[in-house]
């Protein structure tokens, strides 16, 4: 599986593009299995950076999505509420927020394509 | 196998370990078992794509964590009237029944399934996270009767085939005439070549289908599982996960040790009356279930479907109208053949009758729940 080069990435399997979209990884949706449930917050949401901003179910288990980067939110994929498996099916195109930025110095710590590539072929083992 | 203390390893893998890495399972770690969780959707896998191949074909579960303890001898039958719940002597040789252990206060051991294999020999099968401790507690438990107890877990590798074209599915690899037997019965057979092969028509999938136990070698359950999968390809055949595994015994209010059984809940708020039989000869835990039925219950296990956006997870708590709390979940998950949200739960008497509002608390919400009868899911007759 390739990992587009156009966003940054976090350890907690969350990407971020440059102008604020943020989704999870096609590790993190194989990690879960079948998902069932996205909890988003709503627009005009603050969230900070490595805070929980939603929840993610799949049918085994609860998990917290983590915020890239801090800023508020503009924008919510509502498409998820109803059709939670499009983050199974491309979870690279399957948004679920669009932030503005606060701090773009922020994303200058999180990981490139290729630097997270090989930081999950090491979780793997 | 002597009778000397038993204790538990530290991770436990089945013989079929390897096997299920090689097919790409995910595996966690299940009351001390390294297990497949799921299998990749490129064969098939999934939770819910297992769970579907089991209501609609057939899928195979390596089940090998489960434990086995054979009682023979002259008193063998008097030891397992002693040590469970159910009524062993209605047995006849061939015959299962769903039973339980339970301690002086009425509360669980364990479930079990008690198989009559003979004239005086009996086998409990029962859970992986209880194996130890069930087999010190018979030993001890029937030291003053006539019988031999054997620990048998670890020679059995136990491959569940489970849905309506299990049955099919088997009958190409075994010379038993699997037609003849009747659920909850028990029927010895060539299988794979393999001699005398015990295989029951019991499972924990809410399904038709046959449990089969094979010698525990690496190399024989490879080549079984291996079998069994190529035989069942016409059928649609899936290897099946413990996720799919425990939604599918949700599905079917099948209890599971540890959630709605337990050591602080008794027969009766379990609902196992029926697998309780008071009137055979005295049996441990029996007076303090006496005591507790006439003092009435102070909490049920009942069914939930969940109204409001939200799945009950194990260990929510459930709510009244007022926010109080009433009793909590013991199994909850989104239930994929019935497409609904629906969870177990022990809540007091007056919140059981079906129909009833509740509340579970999810993540500091309140989120609407129904009672609805149980089992949320019953096989369909067949035709």
């Amino acid at each position: 599986m390739g990992y587009p080069d156009d966003r940054k990435y976090t350890k907690e399997h969350e990407w971020i593009t440059a102008d604020g979209t943020v989704g999870i990884t096609h590790y993190a949706q194989d990690s879960l299995g079948d998902i069932v449930f996205v909890e988003l917050p709503k627009v005009g949401t603050e969230i900070r950076a490595k805070k929980p901003f939603g929840t993610i179910e799949s049918v085994k288990a609860v998990s917290d999505l983590n915020a890239p980067a801090s800023g508020t939110v503009t924008a919510v994929n509502e498409e998820l509420t109803t059709d939670p498996e499009k983050v199974n099916k491309d979870a690279h195109s399957a948004w679920m927020l669009k932030i503005k930025i606060k701090d773009p110095a922020e994303m200058n710590s999180l990981l490139s394509a290729a630097d997270y590539e090989k930081f999950v072929s090491e979780e793997k083992h | 196998m002597s009778a000397a203390e038993v204790t538990t390893p530290l991770v436990r893998k089945t013989a079929l370990n390897a096997v299920h890495r090689q097919m790409g399972a995910k595996m966690v770690e299940f009351s001390d078992w390294e297990m497949p969780v799921e299998y990749p959707a490129s064969i098939g896998g999934g939770i819910v794509s297992e769970h579907m191949a089991v209501r609609n074909a057939v899928g195979i579960f390596d089940v090998s964590h489960m434990g086995d303890i054979r009682l023979a001898g002259r008193e063998a039958l008097a030891a397992v009237q002693h040590i469970s719940m159910n009524d062993a002597s209605r047995l006849a040789i061939g015959q299962a029944q769903y039973s339980a252990l339970l301690y002086t206060n009425g509360t669980f051991v364990d479930d079990v399934i008690v198989h009559r294999l003979g004239e005086e020999e009996y086998l409990l099968v029962i859970n992986a996270g209880t194996r130890e401790k069930d087999f010190n507690w018979v030993r001890d438990n029937t030291r003053n009767f006539d019988c031999q107890i054997e620990h048998l877990s670890d020679e059995f590798t136990q491959i569940a085939i489970q849905g309506p074209k299990a049955v099919e599915l088997l009958q190409k690899l075994t010379d038993a005439d699997l037609k003849a037997v009747k659920f909850y019965w028990v029927t010895r057979g060539t299988v794979c070549g393999l001699n005398k092969v015990l295989m029951g028509r019991t499972g924990y999938t809410a399904e038709d289908g046959f449990e089969i136990y094979i010698p525990s070698d690496e190399k024989t359950s490879a080549r079984v599982w291996y079998k069994i999968l190529d035989a069942g390809k016409e059928f649609g055949v899936v290897p099946c996960g413990l996720g799919s595994r425990n939604t599918l015994r949700l599905e079917g209010k099948l209890p599971l040790y540890g959630h709605e059984i337990s050591d602080t809940i008794n027969v009766w708020e379990a609902g196992l009356d029926r697998f309780c039989k008071l009137e055979k000869p005295d049996f441990i835990g029996r007076s303090a279930l006496d005591k507790a039925r006439a003092g009435g219950l102070k909490k049920t296990l009942v069914g939930l479907e969940m109204v409001g956006r939200g799945i009950a997870r194990d260990g929510y708590k459930v709510l009244d109208g007022g926010g109080n709390t009433i009793g909590y979940v013991t199994s909850g998950s989104p239930a994929p053949f019935l497409k609904k949200n629906i969870a177990l739960a022990y809540v007091p008497p007056e919140h059981a009758p079906v129909g009833s509002s509740v509340n579970v608390e999810i993540r500091g919400q309140a989120v609407q729940a129904q009672v609805i009868p149980t089992p949320f899911y019953k096989r369909p007759k067949k035709s």
